[in-house]
């Protein structure tokens, strides 16, 4: 019996054999997520039913010195949830419990696989909602979005993953059921809950999520406006951050990516658009109101040429459905694409967005942006032809290039996305010798074997084949119709 | 002369922590030198000063060489008003950040304390029910470690998940995994307008407030033995917004609108020499709570909104009684936090006092928290002693 033979028979023992998966063709269905170009079969899929089978499936992991992968709903953008060939992938798909809902306290009590739109909706009923609304949040779970620190359009206001948080419990990589924080504010001792959000599955496998509930908005009100050109637009964006005005969101879309979107959905945006901004708000009514009056008035100041106002919930949703759109419309215009995520300082869009189209010249492709203006969030779509001999390597270099803009301005080479496998590599050119060795202290003190996703995260050695950063066409949840990206 | 004679200075009658005296004293000008102080004093133990205004809060240092002292390393490094960020210096005085030209960073801490301190504290008033804590508005942070490495985390923008947050980690740590030298926050425009809503009410019609639309940034209780509990909303936005919410507060309070905050607003309820308590708990548990401290003979304040209160005992007396009454009212407390899914920390106490309670009570994680102190400070001197579970 091999090792592996070895450590399904004490899983199935452990947890019950229908939740261990050994079959070729059953694991091949796990074998990557969101990222698809990244392919690696797991030698076990563990399907744990409590945190109790969690911890006892880490705990035989450790035991036989076996890595583990946890997986939420496997739609991760940067590889994070990719099995390890020789390792244990834990799936959190048997763990979709709401326990627990208490508007009063604000706060609901949830497992990891549960799906993040599931907890807007368990708390609509009482005036409250989840407010980190990733674009895959009909289909991404909780612990995905803890592990990746996820945020959405509305984050710009509201904030992260990590401030909706209050409470984990978490099974260490030694097997061992641990609370962090709770249902209240400010536990004592160190915050390792603000730690192992965004930690990407390297502490250990959240196992309870305490999260934290919203207040709906009394009001919202959705805006697109027009511009010539992107400078524009990134000027209006400023001129309303300075106004002291803080919208729920501020997304922005260049010629190119509206002609996708146009083409794939006939969002009718103003003709001669050299640039589109959406512009929400939302809270109380009076409030709203006078800072949407300012909006409109500082994006005709800067050059808006047409501004379409919702004027309900069907206009508002036409307006984003352009928006929501646009990454998959990309493949209307382009066979092949990559998609970055990179983030800078919003004052430095105009200058970014000008280098970026020169580097996209320079290399003879063509690149989409579509992004949080409002947070800098750059989420460019280096559009490619796979078929064409060194077209693939030119766009790639173009996607590395973004990055180093990022870098250059003092931003990061991922806002939302994650680092996983796909930017391990990158990490050294955003981070000193001396700072990622510091998070290796927080990896030693929690995961001292390295079992708890290996290969993640800190610059290792390149898989052997491994195509960076590259997907063909649209992505099978879009063809779907479930997620949409922003 | 030697790096570390050349940087430190013989310690005076001042330098002392929780009464426990310093040996020497430090006050690097920056992180280099700080880096180099650090190197340096390996073997000695350490414990940094900020403004020093809440120094002798917590437990006494288990042992102490040498204070460092931020008081040099101050300044606003860049305000990037576009970008609503800044980057200050550790030792830079809040009252400096409060009011930048147009914008602020929204953290309720003394104007005396330090950007350090209060990150190093996780300090936080009655606006972090809108704004958050230190926590959520601390995006870069430089640290000089235990063993003398200058590392950085995060960067300087607000939306970020390249590595670890190691941000959050150092926040709230007490100086116990390295020296703050430089922080990044994020700011927040000054609103046009605020006002506030002052009712006499229980602290149980606060959830009347949560409940509404009125998007409150602060929500105060005020209670203490034989007085009549006190509410206080504060509404900030555009001037027509604040004056119709105001408004709406006040009829569902039955309480005025004012301009002005009452006095006992982000003051913390106990005086030199008192006994205070930060008690946490879910936000349906905080009438409860409230009562049961005000009931041991506690005033209460905080956020009825965030679910952080503090309660503070007025010195009471000397020698062994006091100790029996601190013991109970702990304990009572403690009881009642727990009751309430929150904690109850001991932040002060009189001298002779303090010795005999436990300051953190129960704290979940401790063994990996013990880990975590393990990789960075493995000989334990950064604050020994100061932190949880002995750390
Ligand atoms: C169409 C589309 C749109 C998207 N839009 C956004 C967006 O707007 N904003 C955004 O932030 N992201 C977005 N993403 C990325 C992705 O949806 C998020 O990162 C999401 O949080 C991943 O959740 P998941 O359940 O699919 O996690 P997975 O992909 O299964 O896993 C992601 C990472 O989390 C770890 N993990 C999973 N569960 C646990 C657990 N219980 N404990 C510990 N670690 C765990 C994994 O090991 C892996 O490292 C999008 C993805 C797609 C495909
Ligand atoms: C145990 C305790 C609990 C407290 N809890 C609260 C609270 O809940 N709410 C509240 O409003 N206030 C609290 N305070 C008060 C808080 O410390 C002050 O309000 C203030 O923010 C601290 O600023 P300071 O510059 O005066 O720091 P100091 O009083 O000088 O130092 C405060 C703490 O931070 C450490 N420190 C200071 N500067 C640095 C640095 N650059 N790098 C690393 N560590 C540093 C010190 O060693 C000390 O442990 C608490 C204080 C203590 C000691």
């Amino acid at each position: 019996m091999t090792g592996i033979d070895a450590l399904a028979a004490r899983l199935r023992a452990a947890i019950g054999s229908r939740r261990v998966l050994t079959d070729r063709q059953q694991l091949r269905t796990y074998e990557c997520d969101g990222l698809a170009h990244y392919k690696v079969i797991p030698a076990l899929v563990a399907l744990p039913g409590t945190a109790e089978q969690v911890a006892a499936v880490v705990r035989e992991c450790a035991a036989a010195g076996v890595p583990f992968v946890a997986r939420g709903s496997g739609t991760g953008l940067s590889g994070g949830a990719l099995p390890h060939a020789d390792g244990v992938l834990i799936v959190t798909s048997q763990l979709r419990e709401i326990l627990d809902v208490r508007p009063e306290d604000e706060r609901a009590v949830v497992q990891p696989g549960v799906i993040n739109l599931q907890v807007t909706k368990a708390a609509t009923p009482h005036g409250y909602y989840y407010a980190p609304d990733p674009s895959s949040q009909q289909i991404c779970s909780i612990g995905g979005n803890v592990a990746e620190n996820s945020g959405g359009a509305h984050c710009l206001k509201y904030g992260f993953t990590t401030n909706h948080v209050t409470g984990l419990e978490v099974v260490t990589p030694d097997g061992d059921l641990v609370r962090l924080g709770g249902p209240a504010p400010d536990t004592p001792g160190y915050d390792l809950l603000g730690a192992f959000v965004g930690s990407e599955g390297t502490l250990g496998v959240a196992t309870e999520v305490t999260v934290k509930l919203t207040r709906l908005p009394e009001t919202v009100r959705t805006l697109l406006a027009a511009f010539g050109s992107t400078d524009q637009a990134g000027a209006a964006t400023s001129a309303i951050i300075a106004a002291g005005v803080v919208p729920a969101a501020i997304e922005m879309m260049d010629a190119l990516a509206i002609e996708a979107a146009e083409a794939a959905v006939r969002c009718g945006y103003p003709a001669g658009a050299g640039a589109v901004l959406i512009v929400e708000l939302d809270g109380p009514a009076a409030e709203v109101d006078a800072q949407f009056d300012e909006v409109s008035a500082l994006c005709a100041a800067h050059g808006a040429f047409e501004t379409r106002i919702a004027a309900d919930d069907t206009e508002r949703a036409l307006i984003w459905r352009g928006r929501k759109s646009a990454f998959a419309a990309v493949g209307r215009i382009s066979p092949d694409y990559i998609v970055q995520d990179g983030v800078i300082p919003r004052t430095a869009l105009p200058e970014v967005l000008r280098r970026i189209g020169e580097v996209a010249a320079e290399h003879g492709v063509r690149v989409a942006n579509v992004f949080h203006a409002g947070d800098g969030n750059l989420h460019p779509l280096v559009l490619f032809d796979d078929t064409v001999p060194g077209q693939a390597d030119r766009a790639e270099t173009v996607s590395g290039a973004i990055l180093d803009l990022c870098i250059e301005h003092g931003g990061s080479i991922t806002g939302e996305h994650g680092v996983g496998v796909d930017k391990a590599r990158y990490m050294p050119r955003m981070f000193s010798d001396a700072d990622l060795d510091t998070m290796q202290l927080v990896r030693c003190a929690f995961d001292p074997d390295g079992i708890a996703n290996p290969g993640k995260v800190f610059p290792t050695p390149r898989l052997c084949g491994e195509r960076p950063g590259r997907r063909q066409g649209a992505h099978p949840l879009h063809e779907q119709d479930v997620a949409e990206v922003f | 002369m030697g790096v570390l004679d050349e940087l430190t200075t013989k310690a005076g009658g001042e330098d002392a922590v929780g009464g426990v005296p310093a040996r020497l004293v430090a006050a690097p000008r920056d992180t280099t030198e700080a880096a180099a102080l650090i190197s340096a004093a390996q073997g000695l133990s350490v414990v940094i000063r900020g403004g020093g205004t809440k120094l002798d809060w917590g437990v006494p240092p288990r042992e102490l060489d040498l204070i460092i002292d931020t008081r040099r390393l101050t300044g606003v490094v860049e305000h990037a008003a576009g970008d609503l960020i800044t980057v200050v210096r550790a030792g830079t005085p809040m009252a400096e950040l409060h009011d930048l030209p147009g914008q602020q960073l929204a953290l309720d801490a003394p104007p005396a304390a330090t950007a350090g301190g209060t990150v190093a504290a996780n300090a936080s008033g009655p606006r972090r029910l809108r704004y958050g804590t230190a926590r959520d508005l601390l995006i870069g942070i430089t640290v000089v470690r235990p063993d003398g490495t200058i590392t950085k985390a995060g960067g300087k923008v607000v939306k970020n998940v390249a590595g670890y947050d190691l941000g959050k980690l150092y926040t709230g740590a007490f100086g116990t995994l390295g020296l703050i030298t430089e922080c990044v926050f994020r700011l927040h425009p000054v609103p046009a307008a605020a006002i506030f809503v002052r009712a006499t009410a229980p602290p149980g019609h606060a959830a009347r407030v949560l409940a509404g639309q009125f998007a409150a940034s602060a929500c105060e209780v005020n209670a203490a033995p034989g007085a009549e509990p006190e509410l206080a909303v504060l509404l900030e936005g555009t001037p027509a917004g604040v004056r119709e919410r105001a408004a709406a507060v006040a009829e569902l309070l039955d309480g005025e609108v004012s301009g002005t905050a009452p006095e006992w607003w982000d003051v913390l309820p106990w005086p030199d020499g008192g006994v205070g308590i930060k008690l946490t708990g879910r936000l349906s548990q905080v009438p409860a709570l409230v009562a049961t401290a005000v009931g041991a003979g506690a005033t209460v304040r905080g956020s009825a909104g965030a679910g952080v209160l503090y309660a503070g005992f007025p010195p009471d007396g000397e020698g062994a009684d006091a100790v029996v009454e601190a013991g109970r009212a702990v304990e009572l407390l403690r009881a009642a936090a727990v009751r309430a899914c929150g904690h109850a920390v001991v932040l002060t106490a009189p001298d002779g006092v303090r010795d005999t309670l436990d300051m953190w009570g129960p704290v979940p994680g401790l063994e990996l928290m013990r880990r975590v102190k393990d990789q960075f400070d493995p000989h334990y001197r950064f604050a020994p002693g100061r932190f949880v579970g002995g750390i």
